[in-house]
């Protein structure tokens, strides 16, 4: 009786360890694949010029060099400048080397620059009122008034994000008559506050309460205690929970569509449309040229390694912060 | 006065007993730092202490014993209004720092705490460095200048014995890193650095060793030539040996709250308690 129990529960307790391993091993392969094919398509895009040049229209004609120059324009050649197929001395277009399939030209420097810039000052709108609200919620809640400002952050980090893009362009862009960077960053705010707010609510619920009563006994005031004591043990979750919020707001694509545009250039000036990575990969993706499709791939895993840098970058300044006195 | 400072540790308790006599005598002449009147603390509809009592005489350490679930702990919180954040916490009758009643609404609870410090049973440093841990109080205060900072803080480390071990790293080293024992004397000298006028220990040695809580009972015996001390223990023979003056507290089996049952002189509590239940608790006769 005893070793037929034993081996029963020996059984369960693989059958049960197996289908476990097996739903992980699901859930995982959603991710790896993507990984994997961006990767490998992606890296048909990569070169120095992906990364250091910005958008070039399709052309077949190959790039000039030093013994062979580029040839001078010609006033009453139509396409002269863009893409012009050789033909050859029977007048036949050679359809190899026809637009269609021409190499990739060109890189995605303007949306790198421009998904930096939009998310992040998106990011500066979504901090502070993200951190204060989940300190408020955390130290110094209104059971009320916070049991209503949690139901609504939980329902906006939920929603569609072209909800928020949409709101944005009714107020922001038809008024102004202009789309614009920073009404992009408006829109990826939206988005960002409620994630900020309820991992920052999150993190500083876990310091624990023995903390705050030591700065208690010490006489300092909740705000004091709250900024020098649990705001800090707590910093690393936060910090998570801010990239967390970059890395969605960098990777959104319908909320800018209706709020920056795009652009070809690179475009400092944060009133006027700027490029965005996620916008690249999407008008590439729609394009008849297979270079530009290869692009599309490009982007989005540039996009990726984009948020993966960031997360280490932080991750390894706060740890030094955390890690020194003052 | 002096019989007090020259008494020597690891005693026996018949020793102990016999000279504590003299500073009982002594401290007939001392005044009163904190008086409780009939004071009675609730958490919304349940009432933790009743009734209480008693004196707690300057520079003098008074423990509180106890079995557990008695109200000695909310009994100590009480008097730097440590409760005032939680939800339906309220206090009646009478509890008076000097002359000024502590739960009187014009009392802010912010400037009491700096008058009276907390140390707490578990050691809970900042995560910060060992100067910034101890610093902070005086930051709180508003004290910027490096100078004095520097120095406040070697001499509160010093006066917590902690100075010669952390002297070498007090900003390379966090308060975290340091050893049980000395985490608590850490916590100590952040709470004196402020230079309170009472200390309250809410069982500081029970989360640590037994050298560690010798270490820690030597302290506060030094300590309360420039403290009023309050200290709730378990440890009844801790009790004996650091404290001047007892109080004995009790559940009310039918009221379920804490009352006092008697409080006096340490010595005259442990060898001649008026109250049966102070004599059954102390002879170890239940709890």
């Amino acid at each position: 009786m005893r070793t037929f129990n034993y081996r029963r529960r020996k059984l369960t307790d693989q059958v049960m360890r197996g289908l476990s391993a097996l739903a992980t091993g699901c859930a995982i392969i959603p991710l790896i694949a993507i990984i994997g094919y961006v990767l490998t398509i992606g890296a048909g895009a990569m070169s120095w010029s992906f990364f250091s040049d910005v958008y070039q229209p399709p052309s077949s004609a190959p790039e000039p060099t030093a013994d062979k120059p580029a040839p001078a324009y010609d006033p009453n050649d139509p396409f002269a400048d863009i893409s012009v197929a050789p033909i050859d001395a029977a007048g036949n277009v050679d359809p190899t080397v026809s637009v269609y399939n021409a190499a990739p030209r060109g890189g995605v420097l303007h949306g790198i620059l421009g998904t930096l810039t939009i998310a992040g000052i998106g990011l500066l709108f979504a901090l502070p009122i993200g951190i204060f609200a989940g300190i408020y919620l955390s130290e110094f809640r209104n059971e009320r008034y916070a049991t209503i400002v949690r139901f609504c952050c939980d329902v906006l980090s939920g929603s569609p994000s072209i909800v928020a893009g949409v709101t944005i362009y009714v107020l922001v862009v038809l008024q102004a008559k202009q789309f614009s960077a920073v009404a992009g960053s408006m829109a990826l705010a939206i988005l960002m506050i409620p994630i900020v707010t309820r991992t920052t609510e999150e993190m500083l619920k876990l310091v624990p309460e023995t903390m705050r009563e030591a700065a208690r006994g010490l006489g300092a005031p909740v705000w004091y205690s709250t900024l020098t004591v649990v705001l800090p043990a707590a910093l690393p979750g936060i910090v998570t929970g801010v990239m967390l919020a970059f890395a969605r707001g960098a990777g959104e694509t319908a909320p800018l569509i209706l709020t920056v545009l795009g652009s070809n250039v690179i475009s400092m000036d944060i009133f006027k449309p700027m490029a965005a990575l996620p916008l690249l990969t999407y008008r590439y993706t729609e394009s008849p040229y297979p270079g530009e499709n290869t692009q599309a791939w490009g982007a989005a895993f540039v996009l990726m390694m984009l948020v993966l840098l960031m997360n280490i970058l932080v991750r390894v300044a706060t740890r030094k912060a955390g890690g020194n006195s003052r | 006065m002096e019989h007090a400072m020259t008494l020597t540790r690891g005693i026996g308790f018949g020793d102990l007993v016999a000279q504590r006599t003299k500073i009982s005598q002594l401290s007939v002449a001392t005044e009163n730092k904190i008086e409780m009147l009939h004071f009675g603390f609730h958490y919304g509809a349940f009432k933790a202490v009743h009734d209480v009592t008693m004196a707690m005489p300057t520079n003098r350490v008074t423990a509180i014993i106890g079995p557990s679930g008695c109200g000695k702990s909310t009994l100590l919180r009480s008097i730097n209004r440590m409760h005032d954040a939680t939800e339906g916490a309220h206090a009646e009758g009478i509890l008076r720092l000097d002359a000024m009643n502590v739960y009187d609404a014009a009392v802010d609870s912010v400037l009491l705490r700096r008058r009276v410090g907390m140390v707490f049973q578990r050691p809970n440093p900042f995560q910060l460095s060992i100067f910034e841990n101890v610093a902070y109080g005086l930051r709180v205060l508003g004290i910027r200048h490096r100078g004095t900072l520097a120095e406040r803080v070697e001499q509160s480390l010093r006066r917590a014995a902690l100075w010669d071990e952390v002297k070498d790293r007090l900003h390379s080293s966090f308060g975290t890193a340091l050893s049980g024992g000395q985490q608590q004397r850490l916590c100590i000298a952040r709470t004196i650095a402020t230079n309170p006028e009472v200390i309250l220990m809410d069982e500081p040695c029970s989360a640590l060793d037994p050298i560690a809580s010798l270490k820690i009972e030597d302290l506060i015996y030094d300590l309360r030539e420039q403290f009023t001390i309050v200290i709730v223990t378990h440890n009844m023979q801790q009790a004996a040996r650091v404290s001047d003056f007892t109080a004995f507290m009790l559940m009310n089996r039918e009221k379920r709250y804490g009352e006092l049952i008697e409080s006096g002189p340490t010595d005259q509590l442990f060898t001649k308690p008026h109250d049966k239940r102070t004599e059954d608790y102390i002879s170890g006769q239940f709890g």
